[in-house]
């Protein structure tokens, strides 16, 4: 029997093992029918979650406006400029169009062009111009990318209110940090899908959400006002040698914020150049020259008011009704206050003077004296019930809070200082605050500059509110203290604050820094108009004048030529002609 | 068959010499679309790089295969003995000497030239296989023959599973349904297959039982649990199975269409290789992949007729073994990609990218067709 032949049981058993194998087939076939079609969607959906990558499309930062509606920080289309190594066909052109247009060093460039990377950028925040110019040369591989940056017209004005924004368009200090939430808007999404290696596929199925453009500030500052300010402060820092000057106009019946200015400012489209040259050798690092430069000594920096605080001293006094405008007191030139012989500044004396005089003339030894006839413990509360020892609640960052003695702890040298305005520090708006409050009827505002913001479609309008606290003096109070400080501008140590036609009240001050022995001084002055119905209150701060350094003599003269030019500005007229000429005989 | 010496005309398979250009060139486009990606980064933009080499090595094998077909297949059963000296040499120098991919000695090569001696193996068991049936006769299923044919596999098996595990039981597979053929016993062979078949379905406690004795080691255990559920470890070793689910899965119906597949784009390894099938489903959809499982059931079909109607036992059981090979390595690697069985590494014939795979496989078509040539159609 031949051994090699292929019998029929051969092919039964070749036909079940076809058969067998077909089966197998048949149940995998199955199990992909199981996959594809009932488990598809479960599949597909961790496999999208796999392959999906989100970019974002920063969103127009909200604009601020100032009260007019002047534009005061917008946004500016830049241009990021990369290369795709892998896109690139002519390296020599792209290095050559690169670094010409941009101005780049050739090495620089080229470097980034033959690096082997995904993306590699070479500029950022290139004009537009620029990018446009780049991408008319159609290099292969070049990207240009528009996107927005923070711009600010005017620049330097009001820079440490304003802020600046950083890379990712986020607001570091000022304005732009207080209201973020407002300003910086939605960012929009592209969902795209890419590789194992992260990278986009080209052509791949795109879904967008559409970016959400902040809405816009409306602010209490009024750029021609700040603008004269700024002018003003800058020409006495120079005249002065001064180190800085600060100024605050604001309105005393509302609390909202006209001006601040604190010179010297800096560029805020370029705020991480310093703005004085840093000192040589082991002074402080660069980034805490910056940070000094960023503050704003408005609100983040305190001092000893001085004469200024007086105004306070005299209305807890007229408010407790311990001392009436023509109580009369005797100044040898100083007070013995237990072991103590403080000295006033005439070194003379004032001799013998009303309540009233003693204001006009800032003589210590009558603060003093109604300090003492109040009392370390009413003194307090008075200070407390002004709103004296909280934060004023400004729409800014980092506010400072005053720096007072412990309640326990003031004894009567202490009463003595503190009546006329020295031991302790508040912030130059803090002063201005409570100013305000005690000459427009007792309310204390809270100082502000958030008027409103609006969407950016003008949908939506949100105005800010502020809390306001009523009866922190009485209006008799109030009136008289206008009365007085009418007074002192125009008969007192005020005298050169005074301006022909409008009625202006003040408070002038000289304050010693400390420690005392450098003689360093910071000559202040307070002004506000019309007297008798304050609508514009200022602040001068001069911090350091060489020379002469009165308050008086310094600081007032700059907020009346601050008020002659923004009295008129505000609708608010010089009376008739025949009191200025009176006047003019007089001067 | 009558030993008539008339003309008479030869039958030549052209409907499987068909299925196999056809399944070749469709490899070939799937390897494009499945490697481009791969091929672009690592080697400098040319993304035909494996099409274009699996091509060359594709044409050079036909050329073979065509030769081959044209010879009479009685001829070469006189190297069986030879071959299998050759393997078993290949076999210690690969072992010894072969080159590590990772963490696996398969390749044995010269400078640029490597080859896989485990395919030599699978056509040397066939062949050798199918002479020693045909010597042994009745022995098949007598203690004395079943030790033959046990000796000539199972060895050989071992050596190749050692360092591919897939191989060897593909090897094994070979020589079993070989003698499943040629036996005329039944409970034997049913009872292998039962035995099989509950080893898989008990695969998990099995598996701790065999870890617990130090059988299996820990990899292997974790292969099984990641088989049972592989999302429970999507990035200690789920992540291969895991990743070709999502591109079957994401292939639904119809498929993303050609050249479509994000699953390719790195995210799927070795998506040119072991699982090329999951880029065809994620592609081409359910429709694409029954279709490709189709043309494997068609070229079964096929080598079955070709087997019925061989003019002699030894190309029957020629046939047999090369179908028994495609179908073994199609079925195992379809469930792999489909997570149906515990990951091994196995190649879908004719569509996975391997030079060696894709040469071998040539040869052994030429083998079947060869047969189909001795066949004679009467008139």
């Amino acid at each position: 029997m031949n051994m090699n032949r292929n019998q029929s049981y051969h092919r039964g058993r070749i036909a079940v093992v076809c058969l067998l194998s077909c089966l197998l087939m048949l149940g995998l076939t199955g199990r992909l029918i199981f996959l594809m079609i009932f488990r598809s969607q479960h599949y597909s959906q961790m496999a999208e979650d796999l392959h999906q990558r989100e970019r974002t499309i920063k969103a127009a930062r909200g604009r601020i406006l100032d009260r007019n509606g002047t534009v005061i920080a917008t946004n500016r289309t830049v241009c990021t400029i990369s290369v795709i190594h892998n896109q690139i066909t002519d390296r020599d052109q792209v290095v050559k169009v690169l670094s010409e247009t941009l101005g780049l060093a050739e090495e620089e460039v080229r470097k980034k062009v033959e690096k082997y990377s995904a993306r590699e950028i070479v500029a950022v925040n290139v004009d537009k111009e620029l990018g446009d110019k780049i991408r008319a040369f159609r290099l292969g591989g070049v990207k240009v990318d528009e996107d927005y940056k923070r711009y600010y017209p005017y620049g330097s004005l009001a820079s440490k209110v304003l802020g600046f924004t950083g890379g990712d368009n986020q607001g570091i200090i000022g304005l732009e940090v207080m209201y973020e939430e407002w300003l910086k808007g939605a960012n929009g999404l592209i969902l795209t899908q890419a590789d194992a290696a992260g990278v986009e596929i080209e052509n791949a199925f795109e879904d967008r959400v559409e970016p959400a453009p902040g809405a816009d500030l409306t602010i209490s500052l009024d750029v021609n006002i700040q603008t004269y300010a700024q002018q003003a402060a800058l020409k006495v820092m120079e005249e002065k040698e001064a180190k800085r000057v600060s100024v605050i106009v604001m309105n005393p019946q509302n609390g909202e914020v006209l001006a601040m200015v604190n010179v010297p400012e800096f560029d805020l489209n370029d705020p991480f150049t310093l703005n004085v040259e840093p000192e040589e050798g082991s002074g402080p690092s660069r980034q805490d020259l910056l940070n000094q430069m960023w503050r704003n000594p408005s609100i983040n920096d305190t001092y000893e008011p001085g004469s200024t605080f007086k105004v306070i001293t005299a209305a807890a006094g007229l408010e407790a009704g311990v001392v009436k405008l023509e109580d009369t007191f005797a100044c040898p030139g100083f007070r013995i206050v237990e072991d103590r012989k403080i000295r006033c500044h005439k070194v003379g004396g004032h001799g013998g003077e009303t309540f009233l005089q003693g204001v006009m003339n800032s003589c210590n030894p009558v603060f003093i004296d109604v300090g003492q006839r109040l009392g370390a413990e009413r003194y307090y509360d008075y200070f407390t019930q002004f709103g004296l020892l909280g934060k004023t609640g400004i729409d800014l960052p980092g506010e400072a809070s005053t720096i007072m003695h412990k309640k326990e702890n003031i004894g009567l040298v202490e009463l003595a200082t503190i009546s006329f305005g020295q031991s302790f520090q508040i912030t130059p708006l803090q002063l201005i605050t409570t100013a305000s409050s005690i000459i427009n009827g007792g309310n204390r505002v809270t100082p502000h500059f958030g008027i409103q913001a609006v969407s950016a479609d003008k949908t939506r309008v949100h105005r800010f509110s502020y809390p306001v606290k009523q009866g922190i003096v009485s209006e008799d109070t109030s009136k008289t203290m206008r009365y007085v400080l009418e007074k002192v501008v125009s008969e007192g140590s005020g005298k050169k604050a005074y301006l022909p036609g409008y009625r202006i009240g003040g408070k002038t001050a000289t304050s010693e820094k400390l420690p005392r022995s450098l003689k360093k001084y910071i000559s202040s002055f307070m002004g506000f108009a019309p007297a008798d119905d304050p609508q514009v209150i200022a602040l001068i701060t001069i911090d350091e004048p060489v020379g002469i350094y009165y308050g008086g003599t310094i600081a007032a003269p700059v907020i009346a030529d601050l008020f002659d030019n923004i009295l008129p500005y505000l609708g608010i007229e010089a009376e008739e002609e025949e009191t200025v000429s009176a006047f003019r005989f007089y001067g | 068959m009558s030993k008539n010496k008339k003309r008479s005309k030869r039958f030549y398979d052209y409907s499987l010499l068909f299925a196999i250009v056809f399944l070749t060139i469709f490899g070939l486009v799937m390897i494009y679309s499945a490697s481009s990606y791969k091929a672009q980064l690592t080697y400098e933009g040319n993304g035909a790089y494996f099409m274009t080499r699996q091509g060359a090595i594709a044409l050079g094998g036909f050329v073979i295969m065509i030769m081959v077909s044209k010879m009479d297949y009685h001829w070469y059963a006189g190297f069986s003995g030879l071959a299998i000296l050759v393997s078993w040499a290949l076999m210690i120098a690969v072992t010894l000497v072969g080159r590590e991919v990772n963490g696996k000695k398969r390749w044995l090569g010269v400078g640029a030239v490597s080859f896989q001696p485990t395919e030599l193996v699978k056509i040397t068991v066939i062949v050798a296989m199918a002479s020693l049936i045909t010597r042994i006769g009745k022995d098949v299923d007598r203690p004395a023959g079943i030790v033959r044919a046990v000796l000539i596999t199972i060895p050989l098996a071992g050596i190749v599973a050692a360092n591919n595990l897939s191989s060897g039981i593909i090897i094994a597979g070979i020589g079993f349904v070989m003698m499943f053929v040629s036996s005329r016993k039944k409970l034997v062979y049913g009872g292998c297959v039962a035995f099989a078949g509950l080893a898989i379905a008990f695969a998990g406690p099995i598996g701790n039982f065999l870890t617990q004795i130090k059988l299996l080691k820990p990899y292997q255990m974790n292969r099984i649990n990641v088989w049972l559920d592989p999302e429970a470890y999507p990035t200690t070793g789920g992540y291969q199975v895991l990743q070709g689910l999502y591109a079957i899965g994401s292939g639904g119906l119809f498929g993303k269409g050609l050249g479509e597949s994000i699953q390719k784009l790195g995210f799927v390894p070795e998506a040119q290789n072991d699982m090329i099938f999951s880029i065809i489903c994620e592609e081409l959809g359910l429709f694409g992949a029954v279709s490709v499982i189709l043309i494997f059931v068609f070229m079964i079909y096929r080598f079955m007729l070709i087997a019925s109607n061989a003019p002699d036992l030894f190309g029957a059981l020629i046939v047999v073994g090369v179908m028994a090979h495609i179908a073994i390595q199609v079925i195992l690697n379809i469930a792999v990609v489909t997570n149906t069985i515990p990951n091994t590494g196995i190649t879908l014939p004719f569509i996975s990218y391997g030079g060696t795979s894709v040469l071998f496989l040539m040869i052994e078509m030429g083998m079947v067709l060869s047969v189909s040539n001795q066949i004679k159609l009467e008139k």
